[in-house]
């Protein structure tokens, strides 16, 4: 641990690891690397660190007497509080204690305290209906403030929970924000209204999409696999969903909808109570929801125009699931 | 007699807790518990079917597109449509990725650092260990997460991002590869497959490949792979006799692994170790008992069992049902696959302990990381790239299905029961809830409850290495378990 180092905390609740499983590809030179880099340091965490059983209740236990100054705290998984409040759900092994009861304790420790994914952030999938557990994100429930630490927490550096929210959160987000923090650049504003980093959220999933061409001319797919727009037909939530999903790539160059599959708007408090993620709601063929800041209005009246004005080529490439028709003309580019 | 709580249990996947009764400085016996429930039976029940594919996956980060895989595979059952032919090799080259990483992740990230911890210090392998194998700091670790996220740019291309992907549909995957595309992924293949040959078997794949006998793998340890990894590995184990450590002697049990046109790569079966002797599976006797578990009681057959928690429950420690297979406790994972597939070096491992055990486990999973990663590369050629990648399915909206696939721990299995269109009942066996099972109503302990008796605590009471080895050695994922 070197001097002056920014320490971190990282602490799985009601999780599936998977927040981690993405961290872990983050950094072309390995994750630890980066870390190393940028001088943060890992006081414990679950999945990579040496300490385990009575030497791992030593680390936290230093944390909570405040002999260890804590600079962020990072939870990744929902908060169980059931049944009745107890916690019994999840308890942190070998020392008897509910997450709930720890993420509190230690969250009054910490300068930041950043929620890992959308379980963390806002309950995300346990929290689905039924709820079984009494499921709550650390700040939030579903979108409503409150959560396990209360609406009014605030770190000891003032800010709300950082929501780095996302199923599983894409590994620059988190690392793109652990660093923020690391370099004390992050400050409220920099957070949008529920609490998550504006530098991703401040973007649909839409933008950048490959398929973009065939939302222009509402030239859908009809059936996964096929290449056309998927907001008509299979469930697409991409333009009202928050995220740089198809600017930056998954996995060297994936993303939902260049795989295949449509976007669930797994960034988005709700996204676990979707019913039916690949069917479009419509009413009287009309989508449901509709682009975030667009008049029903000029929706269907563009609609009808672009679909009337759709090339040959992309109305049979938007049905097929490689390219039949390639973008060739008679004419040849001018400069 | 005294008793020993250990945890938390870090470096395995989730949350556990072993308790521990001590008699002579050895584990007289021994009780696992799962400490986190999330409640995904009940949150499928009731949904629309198809979104089971949107669900499972989320229950486990490290192992979703093997819960996509049984998911699919179930509303396929269900459906009584086969997929794609590319589909299927799609979805293995996926899947493939998913179990290389994880017996990498396992290897490097997880079990290895135990050799490096201090109790050790003064053993004459301990500084060379500590060197290269040390959690987080170790020379390895920055070296795999590279290999591991150069492999998993294969999630980027087949399913748009991985953890939880919807790529893995019933007909086959949702995303048809183009010849660029398909050039990238031999490509990452073959970067894989020189990662593993330059680092951690220092030999083409097919010696280690080609290896039938303890004492060929002992002097190819000593030889060609000398100054690989996995030599590392067995020469740590020689020294602390790990094949005596951990043993436990179940049937191993296999639904077979990456199934294609001609069949399962690696069989279905079960072996038992002791009578070295192979059965078919029936899957049909698979029972789930609760009577140690914080579940109230119901039918046990998984197609028609219900989850509902009683945490007051006397009796109960652990969120985890007990799977039994024939009533008998069954060990799953890579030792089981090839054990049931027939390979020469795990059988006379096997016969050599009369059971399996850390080394062996260890063993296996590195062999079966070798054979994955040199098809995986015959798959990524086989993709067709002007036929069809997935099929539509026609939609039956009521009936059962049952989804049956290897994720990298061992068997996974979901049971799937719809009525008009909604899920009517949905049953998840993960491979952890096999290895990690609570006692049954006989008192009859599971997997790790028997590997763990006899483990020498060497004056280090629960934080003896032995412990981290004999449960690292089964790769844990906890929140599969009760998930
Ligand atoms: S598929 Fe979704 S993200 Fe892509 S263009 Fe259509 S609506 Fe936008
Ligand atoms: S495209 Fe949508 S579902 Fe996919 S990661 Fe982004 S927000 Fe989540």
């Amino acid at each position: 641990m070197s001097a002056g180092a920014f320490n971190i905390l990282w602490l799985q609740a009601g999780s599936c690891g998977g927040c981690t499983m993405s961290m872990l590809e983050h950094g072309s030179g390995g994750w630890f690397r980066e870390l190393d880099t940028l001088g943060v340091n890992l006081l414990w965490h679950p999945s990579v660190s040496e300490e385990t059983g009575a030497e791992a209740r030593i680390v936290l236990e230093r944390v909570e007497a405040g002999e260890t100054p804590l600079h962020a705290l990072c939870i990744e998984g929902a908060i169980l509080c059931g049944p009745d409040g107890t916690g019994f759900f999840n308890r942190l092994a070998g020392t008897g204690r509910a997450m709930l009861d720890w993420a509190r304790a230690l969250a009054a420790k910490a300068d930041y305290c950043v929620a890992i994914g959308s379980c963390a952030t806002f309950g995300g999938i346990p929290a689905a209906d039924p709820d079984p557990t009494d499921a709550a994100g650390l700040q939030y429930r579903k979108a409503v403030a409150g959560g396990a630490l209360g609406a009014d927490y605030r770190s000891r550096r003032g800010l709300p929970v950082i929501n780095v929210a996302g199923c599983a959160p894409h590994p620059g987000w988190i690392m793109e924000t652990l660093a923020a923090l690391a370099l004390d650049v992050l400050t409220a504003d920099d957070l949008d209204a529920l609490g998550r980093p504006k530098f991703y959220v401040d973007h649909l999933a839409h933008h950048g999409c490959s398929r973009n061409e065939f939302y222009e001319f509402k030239a859908s797919a009809e059936t996964l696999s096929q290449r056309g727009c998927l907001m008509e037909h299979l469930g697409c939530k991409a333009t009202q969903a928050a995220g740089d999903c198809n600017q930056r790539g998954w996995n060297g160059s994936g993303s939902c909808t260049k795989g295949g599959f449509a976007c669930i708007a797994c960034t988005s408090p709700g996204f676990e109570d979707i019913r039916d993620y690949h069917r479009t709601p419509k009413i009287g063929g009309v989508p449901i929801g509709l682009p975030l800041d667009m008049p029903k209005a000029w929706f269907m009246a563009l609609a009808a125009l672009s679909k009337s004005a759709t090339p040959q080529r992309v109305r049979r490439n938007a049905t097929a699931d490689h390219v039949v028709v390639p973008p060739r003309g008679a004419r040849k580019p001018r400069e | 007699m005294t008793r020993l709580l250990v945890g938390p249990f870090n470096r395995v996947e989730g949350d556990l807790e072993v308790s521990l009764d001590i008699e002579d400085d050895a584990v007289a016996s021994a009780r696992v518990t799962t400490p986190l429930y999330r409640g995904f039976e009940q949150i499928l029940v009731g949904r629309p079917m198809a979104d089971a594919l949107a669900i499972a996956p989320r229950i486990c980060g490290i192992c979703s597109v093997s819960q996509s895989m049984a998911a699919a595979a179930a509303l396929r059952a269900l459906y009584g449509v086969a997929r794609a032919p590319n589909g299927v090799v799609a979805a293995n080259l996926a899947h493939a990725a998913e179990n290389m990483a994880d017996h990498l992740t396992h290897f490097y990230i997880f079990f290895m650092p135990d050799f490096a911890r201090a109790q050790y210090a003064g053993r004459s392998w301990h500084e060379a260990a500590r060197r290269r194998f040390k959690a987080i700091e170790g020379a390895a670790a920055n070296e795999v997460l590279q290999a591991r996220r150069r492999l998993l740019e294969i999630m980027g291309i087949l399913a748009g991002k991985w953890p939880h992907s919807l790529a893995f549909q019933p007909g086959g995957t949702t995303c048809a590869v183009d010849l660029g595309q398909k050039a990238q992924l031999v490509a990452i293949a073959r970067d894989f497959r020189r990662f593993l040959e330059a680092i951690v078997f220092t030999a083409p794949l097919a010696v280690p490949l080609g290896l039938r006998t303890p004492e060929e793998l002992e002097r190819y340890c000593e030889g060609k792979g000398a100054d690989g990894d996995f030599a590392a590995f067995c020469r740590i184990a020689r020294a602390l006799d790990l094949e005596n450590l951990g043993r436990a002697a179940n049937p191993l049990m296999s639904y077979g692994a990456y199934r294609g046109e001609a069949g399962a790569f690696l069989n279905a079966g079960v072996f038992d170790p002791i009578a070295s002797a192979l059965s078919p599976l029936d899957a049909r006797a698979i029972r789930e008992d609760v009577s140690h578990a914080y579940m109230r009681d119901g039918p046990e057959e998984p197609s028609l069992a219900r989850t509902e928690p009683y945490v007051d429950k006397p009796d109960a420690y652990s969120f985890a049902k007990a799977p039994r297979l024939h009533g008998r406790p069954a060990e799953v994972g890579a030792v089981a696959r090839l054990a049931v597939h027939g390979h020469p070096l795990v059988r006379a491992l096997l016969e050599r302990s009369r059971g399996s055990n850390v080394f062996v486990r260890v063993v296996a999973r590195l062999i079966e990381l070798a054979m994955v990663a040199e098809a995986a590369e015959g798959w990524a050629k086989a993709l067709a790239l002007n036929e069809p990648f997935c099929v539509v399915a026609p939609h039956d909206e009521d009936g059962d299905g049952v989804g049956l696939v290897e994720a990298a721990r061992g068997s996974l299995g979901h049971w799937l029961g719809a009525q008009k269109g909604k899920i009517r009942s949905y049953q998840i066996i993960a491979p952890t809830t096999w290895n990690f099972s609570p006692r049954d109503a006989s008192g009859v302990a599971g997997p790790v409850e028997q590997a763990l008796v006899g483990a020498p605590l060497e004056g280090h009471g629960a934080g003896a290495a032995s412990v981290q080895h004999v449960i690292r050695s089964f790769d844990p994922c906890m929140v599969c378990t009760a998930h």
